[in-house]
């Protein structure tokens, strides 16, 4: 595979025909809720674009999300756009390793600079730089070096865009999302814990079509993928809406398929694709499969309370509030009305009985 | 600041901020009226304070004759449609009832949402019903004061605001939700020093009254 091939003589050799070719465009333009009369502009930017050069830094991550990338289902044309990129870097599926991997990072800067993709996943680690180093040097400076040169930068999962499990309280490393360190470039935020790999193959036909990052929401997803509710998306609302819930993981209610926001499911405050693009190739999401949404594209989604605690329950501590307060207001009860009692005492001991002759007498004095 | 980050100080802090002073100001006062006790009656009783006082909370909530129901109607039925609204609509739909029960232990059935759905609509207009009659009413006008329609707006919120959320008006759920957090926390803040005390102190005037009344051998 020569640099200068382009997608689509990549995606030939690889046994895509014409019409595989167009069907995913046609697909891609669906899914990022594009007009039918943009498939054409999708292909023939497609056709003409050179494999772009991409980047992929690993920070605080559990490879995860490049497992749900590249091997999430046998050789679709997602992942085949996958590996039509010039992938120049990547910790984990590159051979290289040490000086030998940094050079061939610094070689693929320098001959793309300002050209390359940026794409990220782990969190990285503020608190001390050595909690999480590559050849010696720390993520955030690896970050800030290499995104310097970067077109764009993506970052997939929901580490790398809001600082995910690392992030959780009590922040054991100082972890920070990409935002919270580069703010001079633009930024895709791929989350999910792991994201759904067409919205990775999503964003990059988007940028090879348009020169341009997808429209954000205010989380910098990309709108098409993430601006859709679970719960409003999800098979099993109706049951909601019915109140219909199951109250165990094997109740009636669990094997009727009821709704499982009594279980903890998050999927009214989740935004993801989940409940429409599904997962391992369409097969199901994990609402199907009877488990609750954890929320997992959301930021802070270890600490919302517990995965298994209903959404209106609020985060811990609210119990606890309570109760000082009650206890707070009953010794504070106590003790005004101990005081108001003792002025009452005292008012009744000072109490002067007059009589009639005291009064009488007052006035002819 | 993004919606997410308002939902969890919302669903957080904020909501605990305003528990602790709910409860707080809700055991002081009880504690205190409990405590000021009344005065000795010295005189002779003449029937069961006990029962005049279990009577008196049951027999107020009837309009005592026609013609005191006839000149209050619309309060009377406004009031009752809101405030039986309001306790359905707090204590039978199912996120309410977790949230109980994360705080009690133990959970109770549920109303189904479409009926709490149309229980809020008419506690809604007929919260409505009961300002406008407030913002026309001569008397009621004269009565009222600051208090009332701060006590007024607190409760409408979360009522609108729940509604909101349940049909995804105008904002993203996540804000709405934190909205209606947000507005049940500034709902338990202002109740312990407001007219809102009355959802408690009701039973205790009641009861006070009935049996005065009812140690002077009132019977009905």
């Amino acid at each position: 595979m020569s640099k200068d091939d382009s997608l689509v003589d990549v995606l030939q050799r690889s046994g895509v025909s014409r019409r595989g070719f167009l069907k995913f465009c046609a697909l891609t333009a669906s899914a990022m809720a594009l007009s039918p009369a943009m498939v054409p502009r999708i292909a023939a930017a497609l056709e003409q674009a050179r494999r772009p050069s991409v980047i992929w830094m690993s920070f605080q991550e559990c490879t995860g999300c490049t497992e749900s990338l590249t091997r999430s289902h046998s050789a679709t044309i997602e992942n085949l756009i996958f590996n039509a990129i010039s992938l120049d870097y990547h910790h984990t599926l590159q051979a290289a390793s040490g000086e030998a991997a940094e050079a061939a990072r610094e070689a693929a800067m320098e001959e793309n600079w300002g050209k390359y993709l940026l794409v990220v996943d782990g969190s990285i680690p503020v608190g001390n730089p050595g909690f999480s180093t590559i050849a010696g040097i720390s993520n955030k400076d690896m970050l800030l070096e290499t995104a310097r040169g970067a077109a764009a930068i993506v970052a997939v999962g929901t580490c790398s865009a809001y600082g995910g499990l690392p992030h959780a309280a009590p922040n054991p490393t100082g972890a920070v999302s990409v935002a919270d360190l580069v703010t001079d470039k633009p930024i895709v935020n791929v989350p999910g814990c792991p994201p759904i790999p067409v919205v990775i193959s999503g964003v990059l036909t988007h940028y090879l079509t348009f020169g341009e990052i997808p429209e954000l929401d205010e989380l910098g997803r990309p709108m098409a993928f993430y601006g859709q509710n679970i719960h409003d998306r999800c098979y099993r609302r109706p049951f909601y809406e019915r109140g219909q819930f199951a109250e165990t993981f094997d109740d009636e209610g669990a094997k009727k398929g009821w709704c499982l926001f009594k279980l903890g499911c998050k999927g009214p405050v989740t935004y993801n694709a989940c409940a429409t693009v599904k997962w391992n190739q369409g097969t199901s999401f994990p609402i199907e499969s009877g488990h609750g949404c954890l929320g997992c594209s959301e930021p802070d989604f270890w600490d919302m309370g517990g995965f298994y605690e209903a959404l209106s329950t609020p985060l811990p501590g609210f119990n606890e509030a309570i109760a000082y307060g009650t206890a707070a207001g009953a010794v504070a009860g106590l003790a005004s009305g101990v005081l108001a009692s003792r002025v009452k005492k005292r008012a009744k001991d000072q109490h002067q009985t007059v009589s009639v002759d005291d009064l009488e007498k007052g006035e002819s004095s | 600041m993004t919606s997410a980050e308002f939902l969890m100080f919302a669903r957080g802090p904020m909501i605990q901020v305003a528990g602790f002073v709910f409860a707080l100001g809700l055991l002081v006062r009880l504690v205190e009226i409990l405590m000021l006790g009344r005065s000795e009656n010295l005189a002779e009783k003449r029937g069961s304070g006990f029962q005049g006082g279990l009577r008196t909370i049951i027999s107020r909530f009837f309009p005592a004759d026609q013609n005191t129901f006839k000149r209050s109607a619309v309060t009377v039925v406004a009031g009752y449609v809101f405030h039986v609204g309001l306790f359905f609509i707090i204590f039978f739909l199912t996120p309410h009832i977790a949230l109980f029960k994360h705080l009690v232990g133990f959970s109770w059935p549920a109303l189904s949402t479409p009926i709490i759905d149309f229980l809020t609509v008419l506690a809604l207009i007929a919260m409505v019903v009961l300002l406008w009659r407030r913002l026309t009413h001569p008397l009621l006008k004269f009565l009222s004061t600051g208090e009332d329609f701060i006590a007024w707006t607190v409760t409408f919120l979360p009522l609108l605001t729940g509604y909101m959320s349940y049909h995804h008006l105008l904002l993203p759920y996540n804000w709405l939700l934190g909205f209606h957090i947000a507005s049940v926390a500034l709902f338990l803040v202002v109740f312990p020093f407001t007219k809102l005390m009355h959802t408690f102190t009701f039973f205790l005037a009641r009861w006070y009254i009935g049996s005065m009344a009812g140690e002077k051998g009132v019977r009905q």
